[in-house]
């Protein structure tokens, strides 16, 4: 009896353990039809960049992105700096991420593979379609999958260039001009969000 | 006098660089990882990065801006047969890296390409199967033998580059470069230095247009454009180094371990 309960049990899981799962390509792929509805939309630009934020928060996430930006610093600093950082980081990010994306109208992305790097990350493969003005680009996206129900993006890598790395050496440059005081950082960031 | 300038520079570069007899994967990857490379003029380097900045507004962002309106088969053709001149400095590179096969490729693919596809024009070559063209220099090919990059530099009006790179690049103008050899360094009757400077400049338009709307994005949301461009820069030749297709091959996971939610 308890070896069929547990035989039951595990069917259960199985079917719907999966069912509630979300593979990283089908999640990327959504989350770009998202977008590419919302930007081929005839609204203006400043409710497009309101949207914009709200799928980013949905789908992005910002606060492991703003702790491996902030590269080894993260690991001296109080709690209240941390906190502080955070809540810097995603009004940077959100403006940041928002306001690139609105500059494009109706982007066709297609995604054709996957490489599941360990249980936490998983690397999607997509391409831009080419336009008159530019050609075909490469995104890969790095997706972090420790919750296999709710997959973030971490990271963007267009033609080989991973913007996660190029935003934690910006931000080691700020530092480094600034002897390594945080709240430069941060005035640095407010001082972007506010602009 | 000028030859006594350029022994000066390259001998002192190549001090800066540290060069050792031989390399594996590993090694490569990690001497040519961006976090490696020294900052060692950043004063100059961003009086540089400002000049640059300065030339790309009144002159190529413009001429690029009209260059991008072309229909696209014209700028499908200047790309390609850019692509294909730039196939006399790869080849030699093919074969100082030990890469036979690839230089046997580029080869076939330059002959037909300057033949059937009209001076390189047509990418014939791809359409018949050829695989994927894949740049070199000798900068990739210096680091390939083991050469570390040396300090990170930025050239007046020539951009981004590494000590390395700076030095390899003199290689060009010493014979290394077959295009620049029958423009500027032989008095050929077919070809003049005009030929090979436009060439230059066509190549800085083609590539600020294929860019335009990435670097204006970049450098409307960066907080140090700057650093920006160096990330980059550093980045993109890490991966051409290695020959490597995705960016697994070339970025440190653990960094990314480390951040839990």
């Amino acid at each position: 009896m308890k070896t069929k309960l547990l035989s039951i049990i595990f069917v259960i899981n199985l079917i719907f353990g999966n069912a509630l799962s979300i593979e990283p390509d089908v999640f990327v792929q959504s989350t770009v039809n998202r977008a590419s509805k919302l930007l081929s939309e005839n609204i203006s630009k400043e409710k497009k960049i309101e949207e914009l934020k709200l799928i980013a928060k949905d789908t992005v996430d910002i606060q492991g992105i703003g702790f491996y930006t902030l590269g080894g610093v993260r690991k001296n600093l109080s709690d209240s700096d941390k906190e502080k950082y955070s809540k810097l980081f995603q009004e940077y990010f959100l403006k940041s991420f928002s306001s690139r994306l609105a500059e494009y109208t109706n982007p066709e992305i297609d995604v054709f593979s996957k490489e599941k790097l360990n249980k936490n990350y998983t690397i999607v493969n997509s391409t831009l379609k080419a336009t008159s003005e530019r050609p075909e680009i490469k995104i890969d996206w790095r997706i972090y999958t420790k919750n296999p129900e709710k997959p973030l993006i971490r990271d963007l890598i267009i033609e080989g260039l991973s913007l996660a790395r190029t935003q934690k050496e910006e931000f080691a440059s700020v530092l480094n001009s600034n002897d390594g005081d945080i709240n430069a950082l941060f005035k640095t960031l407010e001082e972007f969000s506010n602009q | 006098m000028l030859k006594k300038i350029i022994l000066i520079a390259i001998t002192t570069l190549a001090l800066i660089i540290n060069v050792h007899a031989s390399s594996d994967g590993e090694l490569l990857l990690k001497k040519n990882n961006p976090n490696e490379v020294s900052e060692c003029w950043e004063g100059f380097n961003r009086a540089s990065f400002a000049l640059n900045q300065g030339l790309d507004k009144v002159l190529f962002k413009p001429v690029a801006s009209v260059y991008r309106t072309l229909p696209t088969p014209i700028k499908s053709g200047v790309s390609n047969s850019l692509d294909n001149l730039s196939n006399l400095v790869t080849i030699p590179n093919n074969i100082l890296q030990g890469e036979f096969s690839k230089a046997g490729v580029n080869t076939g693919r330059f002959v037909i390409n300057t033949t059937i596809g009209i001076l390189g024009l047509i990418d014939v070559a791809t359409y018949l199967g050829f695989e994927e063209y894949v740049k070199e220099d000798y900068g990739q090919t210096l680091a390939v033998h083991g050469s570390g990059p040396g300090c990170y530099i930025v050239l007046p009006v020539l951009g981004p580059s590494t000590a390395r790179d700076t030095v390899a690049s003199i290689t060009n103008f010493v014979g290394g470069d077959a295009w620049y050899n029958i423009t500027v360094n032989n008095d050929t009757q077919y070809f003049s230095d005009f030929d090979y400077y436009a060439s230059k400049v066509t190549s800085g338009v083609d590539f600020r247009a294929k860019n335009y709307d990435s670097i204006d994005n970049l450098e409307k949301n960066s907080i140090d454009f700057y650093a920006s461009v160096k990330s980059l820069y550093l980045q993109d030749r890490q991966q051409k180094i290695l020959n490597a297709k995705t960016i697994v091959n070339t970025q440190d996971d653990s960094d990314w371990e480390e951040i839990e939610n």
